[in-house]
């Protein structure tokens, strides 16, 4: 009995090993996973041809839910830029505003402004674009919750000159908030959206979206969305130009690391993911390539900001916030933490792009950088004094000084970095402890002004310094701060300059910097916040696939190779214009 | 045998009922306010629209109501299946979220839970009394069964997607097709469904195997073998009967193990980015997104008291004794 059952203990040896790897055995028949093996399949509706999509992701953390291009913030990707479409794009690189359903705008008076639409656009249901769409779009801004109903507080009218022409009336001409507004908003379709009730307008999921972009709606599912090429796009005839990927599967984010075994499975082609270590990817021969080919690899998109909580001891006084910014190590930052990813930032915190903005005569003498001893110098001569021998300072009247500086948690780069601060901070005898609350606790600390020191990179990349200075200024301070001057400054001259600028032309360019030059020097003074780094434009691209894609290399597009939400037109969807096919 | 079933149908509704109420409680405890998020994500600085847009939400999800108020609703509208807006995936309904992901949870643990059970009780019970088998068997039980499931997933996952490249890492069939009915779909679902399941069942299999190979050396130890034995039964019948002992255990462990199961199977999904319940579970909390985070737990808590009453009737079936125990109470 006992030796008529031994036959099977190799028999069960193998079973537990065939168990083990029978993913191994099983397989070879369908080798090299699925986007491979459906580039053999015939090309009908139900899949996508490997070589006519483009794979990209790094942009939706949730699954497409509306198609809603109001919803700036969570509709899904491709909702405004190659479904819907703004009037102008806009070019950071060179500062120009390239017109896109719009054929012309300007300013025809002080406070009055026509634009005129490109003839032959049609909504993807065959009707016409026409001025009665910009101008419905741009009213429906007057419902509260719509996250442009601030435009109406200086703009007046806007009325229909004839199908073609639309003129916008101002109360009061702001021309660099106007300038932002013509290339950010997306224009819909009033024949559409004028059925759905005004208090539904931010709520309406949109499912069956008519635009007048490159792409048609495909499909979607919990995680992806997939986008099809309208082939009576305007574009082709207005602009010769074409966008080359037939369909476009934006894959939502379950994490970064997901993101990085799908390039490197060439299952991807375009990743927006932070990936931490990229450098390695690109140095190494794995088929992965960034904008540039060493540090900082991406371009910029947004400044990382110490915000100090301005109504709390001892952040409201300048002398301490300017000892703080001299003590943070922002070289050990950039190099430890993200291994040269991210640039360190101009003292104003103003962006790469904005470089002509800076006034380098006030920076050279105001500015600021890592050093310790001039740090304990000037909180020294501001009075701090260790009074209680614990090693820390103490406020001037004897009370301990203890601190707390709070990121998101899971954002690991951010709670490494604000740990080097912490202890750069501790260096010159401030007591400042790292904490990390879950993000919706943060968002609650943040709008309420019960924190002592956070970071925040939340304004991106535009048109104009305006945008900047007035996230750092903006004031009255309301009892919620939910999207600005989060560290509750307030400084009437700055924000009166801030109105100054955003009055001046955008041509003007001399008349802009001699106001930011003002602004940057109660800037540095006064130190409301504190520019950390530049944080990049994540970025990493197959050529597997697709190729010529944006680079610094001589001969390449120079558009953001991003599919993230609000840069399709800050020139992302120039990029897909320019795409070749890998295989041709 | 009516009395016994009422016994534990009322101690099923009391568990429901209690759990209902504490993942009700849960989310609400938590810290921060998902609406306050929620208006800040829309970037909105004017005041008036903040206001207007929070009374907007907080009205929308009942927030606006006392705390007991919202209680009471949240029972009314669980019966009428009700389990409200999803905020993470705004505007869609929980419901709708939850049955997208479904049919991949169960998908992927109705397999692994009955094969890992099946094979593993087999390998096990093969395995007892004989010393290659045991010297192998064993071992390779313990490592399997002390292998954390993120970890094994995570280790498969760099393997096979990875390094061979032979299996995709992500997702729930390829990002190139459309669900339909072909052979083509039906094998990237399996694909993309392989090696979750595979880091699922070796998991629970090593804890069967070593459960079954001591329960029958116990038995086979049991004064009932060493009697069958002594009066000269073949060695066939005394490891049948030995079997059919040791299962009973095995039954029962299945029922208090399934929850562990569950909860393997949601770290699993969130290292495979799989779309079932798990990697909703994660969002949910991740997004503050109260209604989804009840609502799959609700699904979850349903699953494991069906099947802990399924496992119930089974046992009643494959047990003897208890059917005679039952006749004996009710008479």
């Amino acid at each position: 009995m006992r030796n008529r059952t031994r036959f099977l203990i190799p028999f069960v040896v193998v079973g537990l090993a065939a168990a083990a790897c029978s993913s191994g055995d099983t397989t070879p028949s369908t080798q090299g996973s699925a986007p491979a093996a459906s580039a053999a399949a015939p090309a009908d509706s139900k899949s996508f041809p490997r070589n006519e999509t483009l794979y990209s992701s790094g942009t939706m953390w949730g699954p497409p839910a509306n198609w809603n291009p109001l919803r700036e913030w969570d509709s899904a990707t491709g909702t405004k830029g190659l479904l819907y479409e703004t009037l102008f794009l806009y070019d950071a690189t060179t500062d120009k505003f390239q017109p896109w359903l719009a054929e012309s705008g300007e300013w025809t008076g002080d406070k009055e402004y026509t634009l005129k639409l490109r003839s032959g656009i049609t909504w993807s249901d065959g009707k016409p674009l026409t001025a009665d769409d910009v101008k419905f779009t741009f009213e429906l801004g007057k419902i509260e919750t719509v996250p442009y109903h601030n435009i109406w507080t200086f703009l007046d009218s806007a009325e229909v000159v004839d199908p073609q022409t639309v003129k916008f009336t101002f109360k009061e001409a702001r021309y660099q908030q106007w300038a932002n507004h013509v290339y950010q908003r997306a224009i819909v379709p009033k024949h559409i959206w004028e059925s759905v009730k005004p208090e539904e307008v931010v709520d309406f999921a949109n499912e069956n979206p008519v635009g007048t972009g490159p792409y048609n709606y495909h499909s979607h599912d919990q995680d992806r969305q997939a986008w099809v090429k309208r082939d009576d796009w305007w574009g082709i005839k207005a602009l010769g130009k074409d966008v080359k990927p037939k369909y476009i599967v934006d894959i939502v984010n379950s994490s970064n690391e997901v993101a990085m075994g799908l390039l490197l499975q060439k299952g991807l082609d375009l990743s927006n993911n932070f990936l931490p270590g990229v450098a390695n990817l690109v140095r190494g021969n794995f088929g992965v390539s960034t904008y540039y080919a060493d540090a900082p690899f991406m371009l910029s998109a947004n400044t990382a900001w110490l915000v100090l909580n301005t109504k709390k001891k001892p952040m409201d006084d300048p002398a301490f916030r300017k000892a703080m910014a001299f003590s943070v190590d922002t070289k050990r930052i950039v190099e430890n933490v993200y291994g040269n990813l991210v640039k360190p930032a101009d003292p104003t915190g103003l962006l790469p792009q904005w470089d002509k903005y800076v006034d380098k005569s006030v920076t050279g003498s105001m500015g600021f950088s890592y050093d310790p001893a001039k740090s304990k110098q000037l909180l020294a001569d501001a009075g701090y004094k260790d009074t209680d021998g614990d090693g820390f300072i103490n406020n001037k009247d004897g009370s301990k000084i203890d601190l707390k500086i709070i990121v998101p948690t899971g954002w690991t780069d951010w709670m490494e970095s604000i740990r080097v601060i912490a202890t750069s901070a501790k260096d010159v005898g401030i007591s400042l402890t790292p904490e990390f609350p879950d993000y919706n606790a943060l968002v609650e600390q943040r709008s309420t002004g019960k924190f002592d020191m956070l970071i925040n990179n939340e304004r991106q990349l535009s048109n104009t310094p305006e945008r900047y200075y007035d996230y750092v200024f903006n004031m009255p301070v309301q009892k919620l701060q939910n999207t600005v001057n989060f560290g509750r400054y307030e400084n009437e001259k700055a924000w009166d300059l801030v109105g100054q600028l955003d009055a001046t032309k955008t041509d003007d360019v001399e008349g802009m910097k001699a106001i930011t030059s003002q602004l940057q020097k109660i800037q540095l003074e006064d130190m409301p916040v504190i520019p950390l780094w530049y944080n990049g434009l994540w970025s990493q691209v197959s050529n597997s696939v697709w190729k010529n894609w944006p680079s610094d290399a001589a001969g390449t597009p120079k558009t953001p190779p991003t599919m993230w939400r609000n840069w399709l037109e800050l020139g992302g969807v120039l990029t897909l214009t320019e795409l070749q096919p890998a295989g041709a | 045998m009516r009395q016994y079933f009422g016994r534990k149908l009322l101690i099923y509704a009391l568990t429901f009922f209690v759990a209902v109420t504490v993942n009700w409680m849960i989310p609400r405890f938590m810290p921060g306010d998902p609406v306050a998020s929620m208006v800040a994500r829309a970037r909105i600085s004017d005041p008036e629209a903040v206001a207007a847009m929070q009374q907007y939400y907080s009205n929308l999800f009942g927030f606006d109501q006392p705390i007991l108020a919202q209680y009471f609703n949240f029972w009314g509208a669980l019966f009428a299946g009700n389990f409200g807006i999803s905020i993470w995936a705004y505007p869609l309904p929980v419901a709708d979220v939850i049955m997208d992901a479904v049919p991949y949870s169960l998908g992927l643990l109705i397999p692994s839970i009955l094969l890992s059970w099946f094979v593993g009780n087999w390998a096990g019970a093969l395995a007892a009394r004989r010393k290659i088998l045991d010297n192998t068997v064993l071992p390779v039980g313990y490592v399997l069964t002390a292998m954390p499931y993120m970890w094994i997933a995570i280790l498969l996952c760099w393997g096979f997607g990875v390094v061979f490249q032979v299996l995709p890492v992500a997702g729930g069939y390829s990002f190139a097709m459309q669900p339909n009915l072909s052979w083509e779909f039906v094998g990237s679902l399996f694909q993309h469904w392989l090696l979750p399941f595979v880091s699922l069942f070796l998991v629970a299999l090593g804890g069967w195997a070593i459960g079954m190979r001591n329960m029958i050396i116990y038995e086979l130890e049991a004064d009932y073998s060493n009697y069958l034995a002594a009066l000269g039964a073949p060695h066939r019948l005394i490891r049948r009967y030995a079997f059919r002992n040791a299962v009973l255990p095995q039954i029962t462990g299945l029922a208090l193990q399934l929850g562990v199961l569950v909860a393997g199977a949601l770290v699993t999904e969130i290292v495979f980015s799989y779309p079932g319940l798990g990697s909703l579970i994660l969002k949910a909390i991740q997004n503050q997104d109260f209604f989804l985070l009840q609502g799959t737990f609700l699904f979850i808590v349903l699953g494991v008291l069906i099947a802990n009453f399924v496992i119930d009737v089974v046992y009643v079936i494959v047990d003897p004794r208890t059917r005679a125990g039952m006749t004996g109470a009710t008479t």
